[in-house]
């Protein structure tokens, strides 16, 4: 593998297919692994050099790790777990305190408990707080959402998201989803075997993986206080009124919409059976290997629907150009 | 089933030097496994062939090559005469040979519990700030704890068992140097001593069994815990 990138921000994404490296990289970053040559720093500090002799073992670099599986050491408890990176940690570099975090994190009621019988929510959550506690310099997420199931990553990202807002540890995040590059980054690295091939914005992955990907592009809409409009959800995104039939009518949802679900009309149609018509002017178009993503502003919203070539043709779409897009309401994907 | 002094004495000796032994060997035997599992180094296939050697010598090759080493005409045993410290015909020599011939067994089964960690748990703690030997502390050891078991053990028992090895090295002398199995070879080799050889198996017996009922409550008491 190689790999030569000099990246700055807080929250890095790592995305590549299986194969591509992501957790070779992770390991040479942490100095679990000795790369056969080459440089790594961290704020201009040398973690790793073949040319001056330099290779600061694990313990002392100060980055944490959360792995894919949660890694929970089974002969301790769940307090002990957590507090392990804390107690190995200098006092005077200590930078958060326990019992914030098992609040934040929603763990009081688990402290005693051994980790066999945990949820697997609640070991990543476990996990995330070990990792933390350690106050590292910098946090590597390899992959933490992929072994858990829907229901459950779902659970998990409003932690992660609470927990780099709330403590501002910077991050790398280690994934080969679109939707969790886009909802946990804001600079991402692409691997593919083996070398660094792209660095990006996750707009700008998601809008070249759009043809690539089983869900096109994906439109991410945080949506808050609905009300009951014959069993459906009614929202209001901008100056828009969305119906969604899997809302939830407290709080805040975030949904995914797939650019793949919109549906364009060059003018107003006269009777749809999708619940949603949007009026709105095309601001950007793209290509993505063939496939063409319009950008529409929507009434102060931004939407992304992809489209064919031909159908772009067809529709004789221009920028400024003024579109109709449909969406059922049972289109939307609720998240979180 | 009556047991002279002189049997009682040889269970006695037996089980200090199946305990000797054991207590001995356990250091070097969770060393030996560490390096074998978690190290790659040149001649590491020289090193597990050399620690699996004895399973398969003959224990009457092992005691007569030990007796090489630390006999009255080896430089080493010059040297441990001269510090008034023989080993020859005492009973550490016995447990010498106990150690020698148990210990593949011990490594053995330490190694095959630190096979089952799982490497990222490792990762995990050096990550978390651990060091090497941290890691090794608070991480391999308490997870091996199964495998150091089940291998003190085996190694107790086939020290209970030791006899070719021991008799070449240490003799076969009541009081000093006679286990339960050398006991119970001159009680096989008169006529008329078969009932207190029976007496001996029926203890051989007993005490194995304890060891391996001994071994089995703990492993229970470990998975109730959920260490492994």
């Amino acid at each position: 593998m190689q790999v030569n990138a000099e990246v700055s921000g807080e929250r890095i994404g790592i995305f590549g297919n299986s194969g591509s490296g992501k957790s070779t990289l992770v390991h040479c970053i942490s100095g679990l692994l000795q790369p056969d040559r080459g440089e790594i720093f961290l704020d201009e500090e040398c973690l790793f050099s073949t040319q001056k002799g330099i290779n600061i073992s694990p313990e002392n670099r100060r980055i944490a790790i959360v792995f894919q599986h949660p890694m929970l050491f089974p002969h301790l408890s769940v307090k002990t777990n957590l507090l392990y990176g804390y107690k190995r940690c200098r006092a005077e570099k200590r930078r958060f305190r326990p019992e914030t975090l098992i609040d934040l994190l929603q763990l009081q009621p688990l402290l005693k408990r051994g980790v066999e019988n945990l949820s697997g929510g609640e070991k990543q959550r476990v996990s995330l707080g070990r990792a933390i506690l350690a106050s590292p310099r910098l946090l590597l997420m390899d992959e933490p959402l992929s072994a858990l199931d829907d229901t459950l990553r779902f659970q998990i990202i409003p932690y992660l998201m609470s927990v780099s807002e709330e403590f501002l540890i910077p991050y790398m995040f280690i994934s080969h989803s679109l939707l969790e590059m886009q909802l946990m980054t804001e600079r991402v690295l692409v691997l593919n075997n083996g070398r660094l091939v792209e660095e990006t914005t996750p707009e700008g992955l998601a809008r070249n993986s759009m043809a690539k990907s089983q869900k096109g592009y994906l439109n991410l809409l945080r949506l808050t206080s609905p009300v009951d409009q014959n069993g459906l959800f009614s929202y209001t995104w901008g100056d828009n009124t969305l119906l969604v039939s899997d809302g939830q009518l407290s709080g805040s949802t975030l949904f995914e919409l797939s650019s793949r679900e919109i549906i364009l009309f060059k003018k107003h149609p006269e009777a749809i059976s999708a619940r949603n018509l949007l009026q709105g002017n095309v601001m950007e178009m793209f290509n993505s290997d063939g496939r063409v993503g319009i950008v529409l502003s929507v009434h102060g919203e931004k939407l992304v629907a992809e489209i064919v070539q031909s159908a772009a043709d067809e529709l004789n779409i221009t920028l400024g150009a003024t579109i109709f897009a449909a969406v059922k309401a049972s289109s939307f994907r609720r998240l979180v | 089933m009556p047991l002279t002094q002189e049997d009682i004495t040889a269970i006695w000796l037996s089980l200090k030097i199946a305990f000797t032994a054991t207590a001995l060997s356990l250091p070097f035997g969770f060393a030996m496994a560490c390096l074998i599992v978690f190290k790659t180094f040149r001649g590491k296939i020289v090193l597990e062939v050399l620690i699996n050697l004895p399973l398969t010598l003959p224990p009457v090759v092992i005691g007569y090559f030990l007796l090489l080493l630390l006999g009255k005409n080896s430089w080493l045993g010059q040297l441990l005469n001269a510090s008034g410290f023989p080993v020859i015909f005492t009973w550490k020599a016995a447990v010498i040979a106990s150690a020698t011939v148990g210990f593949p067994l011990l490594v053995r089964s330490i190694r095959l519990g630190m096979e089952a960690i799982d490497l990222q748990l490792i990762e995990a703690s050096r990550s978390l700030g651990a060091s090497w030997s941290d890691s090794l502390f608070t991480i391999i050891l308490p997870l091996s704890l199964r495998g150091i078991i089940a291998g003190s053990s085996l190694m107790f028992a086939r020290s209970l068992g030791e006899f070719g090895a021991t008799i070449i090295v240490a003799g076969n002398i009541p009081g000093v140097t006679q286990t339960i199995p050398l006991a119970i070879y001159d009680y096989a080799s008169s006529p008329s001593s078969g009932t207190m050889a029976l007496s001996l198996c029926v203890v051989s017996v007993v005490i194995s069994v304890a060891v391996l009922l001994l071994h089995e409550l703990l492993g229970k008491q470990f998975d109730r815990r959920g260490l492994q």
